[in-house]
């Protein structure tokens, strides 16, 4: 064990990062398992995101703590998860219409009937349309209308020129609407 | 500004991220583009129908232990168990609190400043498309009934010519997407906007001064009213305005 010194030190710095990196739990989380799809990839992505902000903590220049861990959150799942499925980011030369009438990726593998039916909930039908969307429209789109960050702090986080976060941004709500809209007649024909 | 450019600012002024004058570019286009206007419509529904909450996911309490367990604990060495144990009670008490306050503090910070660029962007609005009143009156038991019907609340509607701030007349104005009050009152040559809108069960706050693209702004919550004066004149002099506004109702 350290010396009483370092320990108190360190436990004082803890006692900051928790107060302030603690409280936003919640928004990295969401992010977590909207990028990973998976409730246990999420945890452990969560985990090391906190653990590495922690070491990190003193790079960390004041202002809102909250776009700062959304990012190492963001490169947490890039690092561990890279070449995975769920994290593929389509080419921007993708045409819209490739990307809506893509078949959806993601399905529980074990649904019982009650959980048919709560799926069918309007905001179950929203979480699995967002996990739906190709990577880079699926992360601003959390961040915007999920997580609330500003078109700037976006940019920060998904280290994109602010433009390209509004081009994003309008193309992801396009495709969310228009999947949501396709759903909706899919919920109404018999 | 052609359709192209419109569909993609569209979202950034529903997302309250335009400046008063690409907000004003933006309506501008909308105003000659039925196909841009329905789709700003149709965004707006869509986004309005959207409950972040619901769409949020709550990280599990074994995960929050997990993360805390990892970290040095606070007053590790050298302490009893008892002040160990004392310690981390604190302190997470001191982080409930931390947590409250600045989630708080950054919601009604990011939503006071897309409110600020709205209420500065309906002033300009009103300046530049000759609809300055939807009731032209001196006479504010002229102007305050006209509101009757056509908003939730009763705005308070004061004359207060005898004190330099001739009231020009009111009209019907939209904020986030709400109907509010606009009163409209001059002062020599530059015209004030003072903007209504209901946040019933808000607490009383204070005015605070600011300034947006040259436009000085006072806002201050009251009665269930938050209120926004805007204009061009100089900050002191608003601040006047907003202060023999608010005594004037205390009459």
């Amino acid at each position: 064990m350290a010396g009483g010194v370092a320990d108190r030190s360190d436990g004082g710095k803890a006692e900051h990062f928790k107060a302030l990196a603690l409280p936003h739990l919640d928004a990295i989380y969401t992010l977590a398992r909207y990028l990973l799809r998976s409730a246990s990839d999420a945890d452990d992505a969560v985990q090391e995101c906190y653990l590495r902000a922690f070491r990190h903590f003193d790079t960390f220049r004041g202002g809102p703590i909250k776009p700062w861990l959304l990012a190492i959150l963001r490169n947490v799942c890039h690092a561990t998860y890279v070449g995975n499925a769920r994290l593929v980011y389509s080419a921007d030369t993708r045409s819209e219409s490739d990307t809506t009438a893509a078949k959806p990726i993601w399905r529980e593998d074990s649904e019982t009937p009650e959980q048919a039916v709560l799926r069918r909930n309007d905001f179950e039908t929203m979480r699995r349309l967002i996990g739906e969307l190709p990577a880079e429209f699926r992360e601003v789109i959390v961040l915007r209308e999920i997580n609330d960050l500003s078109y700037r702090d976006i940019a920060t986080v998904t280290e994109a020129p602010i433009g390209t976060v509004m081009s994003r941004l309008a193309r992801g709500r396009k495709m969310l609407r228009d999947a949501w809209l396709a759903a909706e007649g899919e919920g109404r024909s018999p | 500004m052609n359709c192209e450019e419109a569909s993609i600012l569209l979202h950034a002024l529903i997302d309250g991220e335009l400046d008063a004058g690409h907000a004003r570019d933006v309506e501008a286009h909308i105003a000659i583009c039925p196909r841009c206007a329905a789709q700003l419509r149709e965004f707006q529904e869509f986004r309005n129908s959207m409950t972040p909450a619901s769409l949020r996911y709550a990280a599990p309490i074994s995960l929050r232990s997990r993360i805390e367990d990892k970290l040095p604990a606070p007053r590790a060495a050298g302490s009893s168990r008892r002040s160990v144990i004392k310690g981390f009670a604190v302190g997470a008490t001191a982080s409930a609190l931390a947590a409250s306050g600045l989630l708080v503090m950054v919601m009604r910070s990011d939503d006071e400043r897309r409110l600020l660029g709205e209420v500065v962007s309906a002033h300009l609005r009103s300046l530049q498309a000759q609809h300055l009143t939807d009731v032209q009156s001196s006479d504010q038991h002229t102007v305050k009934p006209w509101f009757n019907g056509r908003l939730d609340v009763a705005p308070p509607v004061v004359d207060l010519t005898a004190l330099g701030f001739t009231l020009l007349g009111g009209r019907l104005d939209y904020v986030d997407a709400k109907p509010v009050a606009a009163i409209v009152y001059r002062r020599r040559v530059h015209v004030i906007n003072l903007f209504c809108a209901p946040a019933p069960g808000s607490a009383k706050r204070s005015a605070a001064m600011e300034s947006l693209q040259g436009f000085s702004v006072r806002r201050w919550t009251e009665n269930g009213l938050k209120l926004w004066a805007v204009s061009d004149i100089n900050a002191d002099e608003l601040t006047e305005f907003g202060e023999k506004f608010e005594a004037a109702l205390r009459q």
